[in-house]
């Protein structure tokens, strides 16, 4: 509710409509603002209470030319009173701040839905920029939605007009006019925002500040007092209900950093996070720098396989050592990986995926990385890989990286991906209070001691800190002796060691949980198992299949090497299992080697997060095979 | 750097250890590795406080024969894993070791940074101009015509000049020494120990094996003296048997040039002074090639400033004075929350 508690806005407010739930991208130029507005409009919806999902969708290019269809951004958010588990299918309504943000989103528009464009960039010369032969808005083919052209440019222009900003600048802030009438229309407070505007602009800018204040009135004036069409209502919905407790939002790259810190906390140990600059691994590296208070050493490296042996080292000194990157970037580090696995430290890899190969696209998610991660080295080289499912997942799938990282001695790639990293969802704060410490305990015992022994239960040899007297020895990659590490060619002690590596990984299945069933039965016509950001889709369309009485379960994996004891006899329990992977069916070659049973593969790989409604009618195909 | 316990009684027998050594007798490594134990020894950092970083190659396997801490990594890569070590614990003295293929080629690059970082290692590069442990192709610093199983019609590529490339990349201390120089070579160490901040040594190294005498024209001891300029900070750049040939600028031609003391009018006074703070000076140094000049020997350049990892420690130091609670919980409600009470 608005905090301005106007006359006006009390009339509007009885004539909302109530929705259950919404969904609503913003689309425009790469320079518009776009994924400030969204955010700034995730932020408020958080404040109502509503629980949510977003969907940032970044063109490639910086500042690619104005007015392209290639230089669009675009910021979708799901948000409603019920559990949202993912950006949302078709939007209900789309702000196109220009031509071709209305010619790249138009068709993913719910038939019917309410599409707010700017008519004032609509020029003849920006319509044919966007690829349009005739004006859309004039040509009567945008007819099966319901099109409301505002000028929103003069709009927002008039609304400046009092403060001292330059045209040029005065136009920049058409976001906040659109984010003001987004406002209104879902019944926002501006309170909060003009909050974050005062605070970034006001001390430097104070006319800046001044002039996106005034165009988010506008906009938000606008809603209430404008003439508008009979069914652009205002809408309300109710809060969600949550869990008593302390909520924040939280994106894949803040939960994944934040893990990372806590889990160091819990070993006793510093971080040393050395990576190298590679989209959309970046902010990883840019929120641990800034927690620098939090012992937190970031190192950025020349190239990604400097960042990942600096990495090493860090941990061969007796940190935490942890790399993050993409995957272009993880597939240079594999060599080094491989060292880490030979000489047993441990190391936190953390891979948000990327469309590929080679560049590809990288801004767009995808699960394609999952052969990198099982396989991706040379000899036989085993590591953990674990999944996150969400963004606020990977924050206990950061924590459950660092235990078994340090409880084992060796590498854990933790997969994340674009979706994840950039996606902010509401987050129950966990008090660390509550934490299970695993403090790493470093040899400092000289008496029989020697370099490769192990820990019976867990196969890890000691973690010894270069500074420890009487404990000095020579560690790397040349194959070592079982028990003193020094260099060995014995073809038994080769046959040993290599058995040990694996079956120090593969006994780890003792170490983790149980698979669970997300959804459904333990036994049925078909299971569905996701793995990743594929959750949010997963869930719901099972969830919608279950309404109507059909036996289908839902299975999400988190350990991806070694799998759960007990996941073979589920699956094997169900007549159908059917994984839907963003790339070309991964899971599914691992599954079916691992359990000789026929999975079938239900795989996307457009660079955009399945539709729920794309798995539903999956789940309906195999049924009816 | 570890100067608590001041020499702690530390002979050159307290670094070995109990590995034998493999490398090819007569191998100039066995006088590098008896040198480096003989300036450890001197320095007295305790055994359990020094680290050796390798990569890949003959001289990498360097930490194998040292009784301290050791870590044998992978090829060219050894600059990276020694930062991660520094990083982790600024207190440890780290050595990287490395040949002319692992730290000039595959790790030209890790080389680079680590100087221009001016993180605190003891780099030595064992520049023995060829591939040993591949048995004998080709190195970035072999010279133009190297006859070698890759080039059997002679390389064609130009060499790359070790200290040049390392004075390009903006380190701060920069020196020589050849390997069968065993008064020279521990008091060259010592004084990249005592630097803070990235030290790199080229030690010229002899490859027995597949490029005996690569380095004859200037490292053999007995035409050393005429071969060699000992360069010393404050002294002026004299060498030869007879001590009467020097180094002058050339300022016509901007350039150096070799002159003898008391011949053509030529005083003492025209040598030129080494000043191991003039990096221009240690850049023609760095160039003089033999058998036209003298292979200059000993520190080059030296002019410290402040070390990577003291800038790290220093800034999280500013950070924990910024925000000295280390709580989880206010990490994890910093920023915008809500609460949402029972109902
Ligand atoms: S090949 Fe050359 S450098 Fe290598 S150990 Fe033998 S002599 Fe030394």
């Amino acid at each position: 509710m608005s905090s301005d508690g106007n006359t006006a806005l009390k009339m509007a407010e009885n004539s909302r409509e109530e929705v259950d739930s919404v969904v609503v991208r913003f689309a425009g130029d790469s320079g518009d603002g776009i994924q400030l507005t969204g955010g700034r409009f995730a932020e408020t919806t958080a404040i109502a209470g509503q629980d949510l999902e977003t969907f940032p969708d970044f063109p490639a290019e910086i500042r690619a030319p104005i007015g392209t269809p290639y230089g669009v951004s675009a910021f979708q958010i799901n948000f409603g009173s019920g559990v949202i588990m993912t950006a949302g299918d078709a939007p209900d309504a789309l702000v196109a701040l220009n031509p071709a943000a209305l010619i790249v989103n138009i068709e993913e528009i719910k038939p019917g839905g309410l599409v707010i464009v700017d008519s004032g960039s609509f020029s003849e010369k920006n319509v044919q920029k966007a690829g349009y032969d005739k004006n859309p808005l004039e040509d009567g083919s945008l007819e099966k939605y319901r099109v409301f052209p505002i000028d929103i440019s003069r709009l927002t222009l008039e609304a400046v007009s009092d403060t001292e900003v330059n045209k040029r600048d005065g136009l920049r802030c058409k976001n906040m006019w659109t984010l003001g009438l987004i406002s209104w229309m879902y019944d926002r407070d501006l309170g909060p925002t003009i909050a974050y505007l005062e605070g970034k602009f006001a001390k430097k800018l104070p006319e800046v500040a001044k002039a996106n204040v005034a165009a988010l009135k506008a906009g938000h004036a606008f809603g209430e007092t404008a003439e508008m069409p009979d069914d652009v209502r205002g809408f309300t919905i109710k809060p969600a209900d949550f869990a008593p407790g302390v909520y924040r939002t939280v994106t894949g790259t803040e939960a994944t950093s934040w893990g990372l810190v806590a889990g160091a906390q819990l070993a006793g140990l510093k971080i040393a996070l050395c990576s190298y600059p590679i989209t959309p691994a970046s902010g990883i590296l840019h929120v641990l720098s800034r927690l620098k208070a939090y012992d937190v050493t970031t190192f950025q490296a020349e190239d990604e396989i400097a960042a990942v042996c600096a990495a090493i080292g860090a941990s061969y000194g007796g940190a935490l050592g942890v790399t993050s990157s993409s995957g272009p970037g993880i597939a240079l580090k594999t060599e080094a990986i491989g060292l880490a696995i030979a000489s047993e430290l441990p190391l936190i890899v953390v891979n948000t995926q990327r469309a590929g190969p080679s560049t590809g696209m990288p801004t767009k998610t995808e699960q394609s990385d999952l052969y990198l991660a099982a396989y991706g080295r040379n000899a036989d080289a085993p590591l953990i890989v674990l999944a996150a499912h969400s963004s606020a997942d990977s924050f206990d799938v950061a924590i459950e990286a660092v235990r078994l990282a340090t409880k084992y001695m060796t590498p854990v790639m933790l997969l994340s991906d674009t979706y994840i990293a950039n996606a902010a969802e509401p987050w129950l704060v966990p008090d660390a209070d509550q934490f299970e410490p695993f403090k790493v305990e470093f040899r400092t015992e000289a008496e029989g001691f020697q370099p490769y022994m192990r820990n019976s239960a867990t196969l890890a040899r000691p973690w010894v800190k270069p500074g420890t007297p009487g404990l000095e020895h020579r560690i790397g990659g040349l194959e070592r002796d079982s028990d003193s590490g020094n260099v060995s060619n014995d073809p038994e002690n080769h046959q040993l060691m290599t058995n040990t590596r694996f079956n120090k990984i593969a006994g780890i299945v003792d170490d983790i949980p149980l698979q669970e069933i997300e959804s459904g039965g333990d036994s049925g016509q078909i299971v569905v198992v996701g793995w990743g950001s594929t959750y949010g889709p997963i869930s719901r369309a099972v969830g919608h299949l279950r309404d109507e009485g059909k036996a289908v379960s839902h299975i999400h994996l988190r350990y991806i090497n070694p799998l759960a004891k007990n996941l073979g006899d589920l699956l094997a329990r169900f007549d159908k299992v059917l994984v839907p992977e963003m790339n070309m069916g991964q899971l599914s070659t691992i599954l079916r080697d691992r359990y000789l049973l026929p999975i079938e593969s239900l795989c996307k790989v457009t660079g955009k997060p399945f539709r729920i409604i794309e798995v539903e009618d999956g789940i309906r195909a195999a049924l009816e095979k | 750097m570890n100067d608590i316990i001041a020499a702690a009684d530390l002979t050159p027998k307290d670094f070995i250890s109990d590995q034998e050594v493999r490398w090819c007798p007569g191998c100039g490594d066995y006088a590098i590795v008896k040198s480096v134990r003989k300036a450890l020894a001197e320095i007295g950092t305790p055994t359990e406080n020094v680290v050796f970083v390798s990569g890949i190659g003959c001289a990498a396997r360097f930490p194998y024969y040292m009784a301290t801490y050791g870590f044998h990594t992978i090829h060219g890569r050894a600059p990276a894993f020694a930062t991660g070590v520094k990083l982790a614990n600024p207190e440890l003295d780290v050595w990287v070791v490395g040949g002319d293929g692992d730290m000039l080629s595959i790790g030209g690059n890790h080389t680079l940074h680590a100087l221009r970082r001016n993180i605190d290692l003891n780099i030595l590069l064992f520049n023995n101009e060829i591939y040993g442990l591949t048995k004998g192709q080709y190195s970035p610093t072999s010279r133009e015509g190297t006859l070698s199983p890759s080039t059997p019609m002679g390389s064609i590529d130009h060499p790359v000049s070790a200290t040049s490339f390392a004075l390009g990349a903006g380190a701060r201390f920069v020196a020589r020494s050849v390997d069968t120089d065993q008064k020279h070579m521990p008091q060259v160490l010592k004084r990249a120990h005592a630097h803070k901040g990235a030290s790199f040594v080229e030690i010229f190294q002899n490859c027995i094996v597949y490029n005996d005498g690569a380095f004859d024209n200037f490292a053999v001891k007995k035409t050393a003296p005429d071969t060699q300029l000992h360069v010393e900070h404050g002294q002026p750049l004299i060498f030869g048997a007879e001590r009467n040939k020097g180094i002058r600028v050339n300022h016509d031609i901007l350039a150096l040039e070799v002159v003898t003391v008391g011949e053509n009018g030529v005083t003492i006074d025209d040598v030129q002074m080494h000043d191991q703070t003039n990096r221009t000076l240690a850049g023609w140094l760095a160039r003089m090639e033999a058998p036209e000049f003298p292979v200059a020997i000993g520190v080059l350049y030296c002019d410290p400033t402040e070390s990577y990892e003291s800038g790290v420690a220093r800034q999280i130091e500013e950070a924990k004075q910024k925000s000295p609670s280390q709580d989880l919980n206010s990490l994890l409600k910093s920023g915008h929350t809500w609460t949402v009470e029972p109902t």
